[in-house]
């Protein structure tokens, strides 16, 4: 199977799905800048040239109205934001119109659109190029959200989105771009809906959404060490999300833990917890926990950074506290290398 | 342009049509049947009709929340859309849209939206779905001065203009939005001098003059479907009713009855394409659309209401 990066595999995906597919298409602000969104475009335009690969002037709401009313005529365009930060000014688009018009017209068009917002996290980008908005946009009936976490899904789940005929939200994390993994070749799909256990255990069901999942993962490597068995679940999917894993997996271990990667006030993390404890609360062993950042914007200085965003040491922490154990040994960390300039 | 007289009369047809439906639900609204919010289209009836025979039923027409008259006058069907005032799952939306939200996809209309200017991007849309099919069909994309004020207008026409989209912008300038004049709401610079700016080819006629509509709709048809890009259509007009329900507004302060009155006795759009027909023809129209109209009814008090929260089709937790 090929290794390749995370941004690779988003690319791959798209050459996969344009050759296959002539409705898929391409469009988006600045995407025929020779950067080619942190080269995930590479090759493109040239290959499909500029009805599929359409740039599109300042205008990121006109852009998805547009879009959007491709895709009802059944194209499958892709709308590309270098930052997800632009999707507020895209939102009467995407919520009274996206997420509504299937259902407001008893289910005579499909809305098969791709938003795809890069989330900026890192080297400074301070508060207005770092939000997640994942909490928000999964608030809303009719979007299906996704944020893949490693390159197979990165691929598998860019496909299964141009493919799906509801509007998609692809919530990608640029912290992921330099990430190397396996990916299967061809029109592999990774199901949206379906969420994927990254590390089984038995003590503790540690729910995790885009960084936090890698977080997790060293959390659970390090808890081994304390003899916890920590079960790692990365969502991927956030609407809807695959509620009969995670209950399955917190009746195996009595506890739950949900580190988010946005804001907690009714976010991701809140709505697990709530559905956990409404349904299967004769399970829990202790009350569930959320980790998610801080309730402020994030700063911009890196002297500052490293602590708005909890990590691996903090979810050990929270388990141990959680699993009434001592919490001497929570000293672990794990720092990701710091990618940049950008 | 000298219009062929089929054309005129199918013009004159399609206003009466319109008025006469629309005096219909006026005169039975109260009667609480029809629980949606319905902005008629009185006294406008000569732009929807002018344009929509200058156009093909396989053209898409992107309307707004005051659609009835446009929705008609694209051929679409009166039955369905008098059922989906009244809720029912026989109603062109299958009882999940209203009034604001009429689609009739055969006859080549699309879904409207309730936002302002939320639907301009999508005639830009649809029609660049043309052109990357390469089908010969245009859009007509309609909505209010209200619209214009909104950074969705400006972008809309800048991308149409840029890419040359087979579209054809139509502002109905009826002065209100809501019940706010113009002059407190826009800068003194006419609306088509500033979709010219955008690089859009622009004109301004009188909306209550059926046959100008028509010949300027026509005119940008044509260069549409040569290549040649969008254009914009200033159609002056005036609403004879309040801005959402069946009755006059003057009570509000806005306006005066001299004022309506003026318009809707020296200025109405419908009795000034009159002198283009027979008096026989206009009894023939006049008694089939009252006809249509009380059976669409008739059917409408009949169906069912619709049995499921959730369209048929839709996964239950979407």
């Amino acid at each position: 199977m090929p290794v390749m990066k995370f941004s690779e595999a988003i690319r791959d995906a798209y050459f996969e799905t344009m050759r296959a597919h002539p409705e898929v298409f391409m469009i988006g602000v600045g995407i025929i800048d020779p950067k080619a969104v942190f080269n995930t475009l590479n090759g493109l335009r040239e290959e499909f040239g500029d009805m599929r690969f359409v740039e599109g002037p300042l205008a990121e709401q006109m852009l998805t109205g547009f879009s959007f009313a491709a895709a009802t005529l059944g194209l499958r365009p892709v709308l590309i934001h270098h930052r997800i930060d632009f999707l507020p000014l895209t939102m009467d688009q995407i919520v009274s119109h996206c997420s509504k018009w299937t259902y407001m017209f008893g289910n005579q068009q499909k809305v098969p659109i791709v938003i795809r917002g890069i989330v900026g996290r890192g080297w400074g980008n301070g508060p207005q190029h770092t939000q997640s908005m994942q909490g928000t946009m999964s608030h809303f009936p009719g979007l299906k959200v996704v944020v893949p976490t490693n390159a197979a899904d990165a691929k598998g789940l860019m496909i299964s989105s141009i493919l799906d005929n509801d509007p998609v939200i692809f919530v990608e994390h640029r912290w992921f771009h330099e990430d190397t993994g396996e990916v299967p070749e061809g029109l592999y799909r990774v199901p949206i809906g379906k969420a994927r256990i990254a590390t089984s255990g038995k003590d503790l069901t540690l729910v995790a959404i885009g960084p936090m999942v890698q977080e997790a993962i060293l959390a659970a490597e390090t808890l081994t060490k304390s003899g916890k068995s920590v079960e790692v679940i990365d969502l991927r999917t956030i609407r809807p999300i695959d509620y009969e894993t995670v209950l399955d997996s917190v009746k195996k271990t009595g506890h739950l833990i949900v580190a988010d990667s946005d804001w907690g006030q009714c976010g991701v993390a809140s709505a697990v917890i709530s559905h956990v404890t409404q349904n299967a609360f004769e399970a829990l062993k202790k009350a569930p926990c959320a980790i998610t950042w801080p309730e402020h914007p994030a700063p911009a200085s890196y002297g500052i950074e490293p602590t708005y965003y909890p990590m691996a040491k903090n979810i050990v922490t929270q388990c141990l506290k959680t699993l009434d154990h001592s919490t001497d040994h929570a000293t672990h960390q794990t720092e990701k290398p710091v990618y940049g300039p950008f | 342009m000298e219009i062929p007289k089929s054309i005129v009369e199918n013009i004159y047809e399609s206003a009466l049509r319109i008025r006469t439906i629309e005096d219909g639900i006026s005169s039975i609204y109260h009667l609480r049947e029809m629980r949606t919010p319905t902005h008629l289209y009185t006294g406008q009836e000569a732009i929807a009709a002018g344009a929509c025979q200058a156009l093909e039923t396989k053209d898409l027409v992107y309307s707004y929340y005051r659609s009835h008259g446009w929705y008609l006058a694209k051929g679409g069907n009166l039955n369905r859309m008098m059922a989906e005032l009244f809720g029912k799952a026989t109603g062109c939306s299958k009882g999940f849209g209203g009034s604001m939200h009429l689609i009739d996809l055969e006859a080549g209309f699309t879904g409207t939206s309730a936002i302002v200017a939320g639907a301009i991007p999508h005639a830009v849309g649809g029609a660049f779905t043309f052109q990357y099919r390469k089908t010969q069909n245009v859009v007509l994309s309609c909505f209010g001065d209200g619209a214009t004020e909104e950074g969705l207008f400006q972008e809309s026409l800048m991308f149409a203009s840029l890419r040359k989209i087979p579209v054809i912008f139509l502002c109905e300038n009826n002065g209100l939005a809501t019940n706010t004049w113009i002059k407190d709401r826009q800068p003194n610079v006419p609306i088509y001098k500033r979709a010219e700016g955008l690089g859009v080819r622009s004109e301004i006629v009188d909306g209550n003059d059926g046959l100008a509509v028509y010949a300027a709709v026509k005119k940008a048809v044509d260069l549409a479907r040569e290549g040649a890009g969008p254009s914009f259509i200033e159609c002056t007009t005036y609403r004879l009713l309040e801005h959402c329900g069946p009755n006059r507004d003057t009570a509000l302060g806005a306006r005066t009855d001299a004022e309506v009155d003026e318009w809707k006795f020296n200025n109405d759009p419908v009795k000034r394409l009159e002198k283009h027909v027979s008096p026989e023809f206009k009894a023939r129209v006049l008694e089939k659309a009252k006809k249509d109209f009380d059976m669409a009814v008739e059917q409408a008090r009949k169906d069912p209401f619709p049995t499921s929260l959730i369209p048929e089709g839709l996964p239950c937790q979407l």
